[in-house]
């Protein structure tokens, strides 16, 4: 009897490992895989051996995963696009550890990133800037970046320190523009996770944006306590849509239920922080994305230049937030238009979003 | 906004939402009860539903009928609960930690599959809502009940048939007396154990689907986590519910209405900080339970493994 | 020679060895196919963890938070109730502690401090107190209250940070994201090897664990504990009022998570932010239970779990494969060693069998051979 439930232990196991490795050969999508597999074989192995001229190494640690469709895939994006355009993996290497939300175990990766030498090593959440700054103390060769944040660390004495955020309201206030012009009814539903940090400034902006364009216009918002409640923001946008609203928005990586539930009830969703257009490839009207790689580059170029750090900054839109629309949504011109006047005026400073 | 509140639209809303959200609780917190009624205590749901939930997206994703992926998250969730009986009952681990085991694996490999298998997630076409015909039509309880997926359906006829399940078939006399008293049980021939294979394995399966009712039925779409907890109120729920379907379909039904409830005084705009209002569910949950219920004494043999002859 | 391989002792240690040498050899295969080399995996997960100075503080400083939730741990199951909650009562004590040192940030620290930490026990063990007291007043169940109030626990944490408790630089700086002000100085614990984050609070639990062995097997108060986890009915019959013992069990194990949470906060993070219970109220359980239930076993069970959950993180970094993969493999591992311990305890069975067969033929007075079962 031990033997056969040991036997059924690991034949069950087998069933589970085949199916997970017989599977990619009949997958249809390759993108994404091809991109994890080789990047784990490069460096782990070949690291070392290096060429004559020696890669660029970034690490980054996030809090969540780099397919969150949200904050962390928005700046594993950008590494990858910055990546791309430098000469792949000869001219550039990305180490990136995933679902950090322990404090004390990104101390540790942080620390290990930069024993390890890497050149610029990105902590890409608020809750790590006390343990970065012990860690930046110790290697001032090595570049530290963080975000959202704007301390970089001046006052303790530190030049290796960049900082980065995003006004995420100026986003949310041209999102509000749209969605004010493209429902036809008065109502508009917001889903958002916590009420706190980016969020909060991406949420108070789209209200704006609402209030100024259309200033009847009755916007609900709810929070579901969560960035990860997936379920709760799916029936928060149910809720949304019952109480009347035509347009949804929301953010953290738990809107993807929500964004079902509006393509399911032919509800238009705008987005941010990532491309969120594949959810819902009919109903996503248009996404704030971040855009990292001017920062990124920015930060490499001073790298080079001789200045580990120092700088601040912020993505706006005249740097680094994109509003894209989404081509397979139908979007009126007119809509478009005001969007795009939106934008030349937060640009110009005619409006301050949230001032 | 607190003068409208209360209209009959608004309630009729909230009973809706109710409904819907109920629905993943009630497979896997019905499944669970098997297994207790048994004695045997699965703490693993969150990491089978997870398992389950994935499959059936990937069936889908890849092109299948929903149903095909209905079909592959109760196989999924079969093959956990098969791990976990033969971790439990035959090797009688400790239960309460193999099942937080079994919960850290599935949580692990859903998310590991669906990277290496589909990347980024993106939505499916899972099941629609269907609104049963000439049903649906009734004032008030039409589109209360009436409309909604499938799964949403087969959730509430679960209750019913796992009470005739219990109470009149033999298999249900089985589980119970196995439950309660195993020696007594296995000197009446009952063979105790195949009895807690079963009843886990079902639980399982059930909890395979209450993780397709998630990503083919209320949102068509995997992602890391998607359960964010479900599956450890869903075992909650099964001692709200003093191991009867009734109970746990009560104790569903009241968790996710006022659940329901809290987020549309949200949207409402009722003056209340949202964390608090997010809380209400958990509060009122326990407070029902304390002051409320009756309550039965847990099945005797809980959480003991049986050993013939010792 | 046969007697020593078949001998209890050993077995005991080689069992959940081979357990997780079997969980790895899955995670192997898996690592393979993501085409990573298990070898060198697995080499940086052991030497990462124990084979130089970061990763041995990293062990010990991920230890300090699972040897103290397991304590806890130790005492509720030894009481007979099953405590999940501890991942509330963390962010309970946490969150009392911060509010505490910041409100009385003025005090010196030889006083701050203590007095801080002991305001996280008693918040974390009024947060198991409840679970605890509707247990014995009205019969509700542990597993279900505890579980709701994680939860609960989780929002007003959120509701603190991002209102009452939300630092002033954050909101001055308009970015606003939810964590508490830096605490004043003199409420961290001291460094004991800088630069790396390991702090004093190791030492508070590794002395907390054995008085903890003394309450249980030491005291009239832990012997009632005892007695009422094993045998409710015969406690009763003993005059034992077991409702309290079980809610003195629950509000123990609560104030032992919620220090760990006030531990947290003073010597590695300085200040309360989102994700601190960092699912040490889980790991905890799996520690305890590793340890056999045992305070003292708890000390090793809880070193090397955690270095397991360190070791893996530098695995992840160093051969690059998806974090998930090693919540796989670890969930692997608890399910393995939990499921090999029966083979320990059939082996101390025919081992106490044969020993009293044995002693009967030499000597009347039979030794009793004590199994510990949890």
């Amino acid at each position: 009897m031990r033997k056969f439930s040991w036997s059924l232990v690991l034949v069950l196991l087998a069933g589970l490992v085949f199916s997970a490795c017989a599977a990619p050969v009949a997958a249809p999508a390759g993108g994404e895989v091809a991109a994890t597999a080789p990047g784990a074989e490069t460096a782990g192995g070949d690291a070392a051996g290096g060429d004559a001229a020696a890669p660029l190494r970034i690490a980054i640690i996030m809090p969540s995963s780099i397919t969150d469709v949200a904050w962390s895939q928005s700046m594993y994006t950008g590494l990858k696009a910055v990546q791309a355009e430098m000469g792949g993996e000869a001219a550039m290497q990305i180490s990136y550890t995933e679902n950090m939300f322990n404090v004390a175990d990104a101390a540790t990766a942080i620390r290990d990133y930069a024993v390890d030498g890497n050149d610029i090593v990105i902590a890409h959440g608020t809750q790590y800037g006390n343990a970065m700054f012990d860690v930046a103390v110790e290697f001032p060769e090595t570049t530290f970046a963080w975000g959202t944040a704007i301390d970089t660390g001046a006052d303790k004495g530190l030049s290796n320190v960049f900082a980065y955020e995003a006004q995420a309201q100026e986003g949310g206030y041209v999102n509000g523009v749209i969605a004010a012009l493209m429902g036809d009814s008065d109502t508009i539903g917001v889903v958002g996770p916590v009420e706190a940090g980016d969020a909060k400034l991406y949420i108070d902006g789209f209200v704006e944006g609402v209030k100024a364009t259309k200033p009847d216009m009755q916007v609900n918002v709810s929070y579901t306590g969560s960035f990860g409640d997936t379920a709760l923001a799916a029936e928060a946008a149910n809720t949304h849509i019952k109480a009347g609203a035509k347009v949804l928005t929301g953010s953290a990586q738990q809107v993807v239920g929500a964004i079902g539930v509006a393509a399911e009830n032919g509800v238009y969703w705008l987005g941010t922080q990532s491309d969120q257009s594949p959810l819902a490839p009919e109903w996503v009207v248009a996404n704030q994305l971040y855009d990292w790689t001017g920062v990124i580059k920015d930060m490499i170029a001073k790298r080079e230049a001789g200045a580990v750090g120092g700088a601040a900054y912020s993505l706006t839109l005249n740097d680094g937030l994109v509003i894209q629309f989404n081509d397979q949504a139908p979007v009126p011109a007119e809509v478009k238009a005001a969007a795009e006047k939106a934008i030349e005026d937060i640009k110009s400073g005619v409006i301050t979003p949230l001032k | 906004m607190s003068d409208e509140f209360l209209t009959l639209a608004t309630l009729i809303g909230i009973a809706h939402s109710g409904v819907r959200l109920a629905t993943p609780y009630l497979y896997a917190a019905l499944g669970e009860m098997f297994g207790q009624r048994s004695g045997v205590l699965n703490l693993g749901v969150e990491g089978v539903m997870l398992m389950g939930a994935f499959t059936a997206y990937y069936a889908v994703y890849l092109g299948g009928d929903p149903w095909l992926g209905v079909l592959a998250a109760l196989a999924t969730g079969a093959l956990m609960g098969l791990l976990m009986a033969v971790i439990s009952v035959t090797m009688q681990a400790e239960q309460g930690i193999s099942g937080i085991g079994l919960t850290l694996f599935g949580l692990g490999l859903s998310s590991l599959l669906l990277k290496v298998l589909v990347g980024a997630p993106v939505s499916v076409k899972g099941f629609s809502v269907w609104e049963i015909p000439g049903l649906s039509a009734i004032p008030v309880i039409g589109p209360i009940f009436f409309d909604h997926n499938v799964l949403v359906y087969l959730a509430y006829l679960l209750a019913p048939a796992s009470i005739y399940v219990l109470n009149r078939t033999t298999f249900g006399l089985k589980i119970r007396a196995v439950g309660q008293n195993p020696e007594a049980a296995d000197s009446l021939g009952v063979r105790v154990n195949a009895v807690r294979y079963a009843t886990v394995i079902l639980g399982s399966s059930l909890a395979g689907l209450a993780g397709a009712s998630l990503s083919i039925g209320l949102l068509s779409i995997f992602q890391e986590n998607i359960t964010n907890g479900i599956g450890f109120i869903a075992v909650a729920l099964v001692y709200f519910g003093s191991w009867r379907p009734l109970g746990v379909l009560a104790g569903a039904l009241l968790f996710s209405t006022i659940n329901a409830f809290q987020l549309w005084m949200q949207v409402l705009g009722a003056p209340i900080p949202s964390d608090l209002a997010v809380m209400l569910p958990y509060i009122l949950t326990i407070v029902v339970l304390a002051v409320g219920v009756k309550q039965i004494r847990q099945p005797a043999a809980l959480t003991k493994p049986y050993e013939r002859g010792e | 020679m046969q007697r020593f391989f078949r001998s209890p002792r050993l077995l005991e240690i080689a069992l959940p060895l081979a357990a997780v040498f079997i969980a790895f050899a899955i995670g192997g295969v898996l690592l393979w196919l993501l085409g990573a080399n298990p070898l060198e995996a697995y080499w940086v997960l052991i030497s990462g963890a124990f084979g130089n100075l970061n990763g041995l503080t990293s062990t010990l400083i991920k230890m300090t938070p699972l040897l103290l939730v397991a304590l806890g741990i130790c005492i509720s199951f030894r009481g007979g109730v099953i405590n999940i909650g501890g991942e509330g009562q963390i962010m309970m004590g946490a969150l009392a502690a911060t509010a505490f040192a910041l409100w009385l940030r003025d005090l010196p620290g030889w006083l701050l401090l203590p007095l801080t930490l002991l305001i996280g026990a008693v918040a974390g063990g009024i947060w198991g107190a409840i679970a605890g007291i509707l247990k014995a007043r009205l019969n509700v169940n542990e597993i279900l209250s505890t579980v709701m109030l994680n939860a609960i626990a989780l929002q007003l944490m959120n509701f603190l940070l991002r209102g009452p408790m939300l630092d002033p630089a954050q909101i001055a700086a308009g970015t606003n994201v939810a964590q508490s002000e830096t605490l004043p100085k003199s409420v961290w614990l001291l460094r004991l090897a800088p630069p790396t984050l390991l702090h004093s609070g190791v030492i508070l639990a590794l002395i907390l664990a054995v008085l903890v062995y003394f309450l249980l097997w030491r005291t009239t108060i832990g012997y009632r504990i005892r007695t009422v986890g094993l045998n409710p009915s015969a406690a009763r019959y003993a005059g034992m009022p077991a409702p309290f013992y079980i809610a003195l069990s629950l509000t123990l194990a609560g104030a032992f998570a919620g220090l760990a949470g006030a531990v947290e906060v003073t010597g590695v993070q300085h200040r309360m932010l989102e994700g601190l219970s960092g699912g040490y109220g889980f790991s905890g359980i799996v520690a305890a239970l590793f340890g056999k239930l045992h305070p003292l076993g708890a000390i090793p069970a809880s070193f090397l779990f955690g270095g397991l959950l360190v070791g893996a993180d530098k695995m992840q970094r160093a051969v690059q494969v998806p974090s998930a993969l090693i919540t796989a493999i670890n969930g692997l591992v608890v399910m393995f060693v939990v499921a090999s311990e029966v083979y320990v305890r059939r082996a101390r069975r025919r081992a106490g069998r044969e020993a009293a067969e044995a002693s009967l033929k030499i000597e009347p007075n039979v030794h009793s051979v004590q199994t510990t079962a949890p």
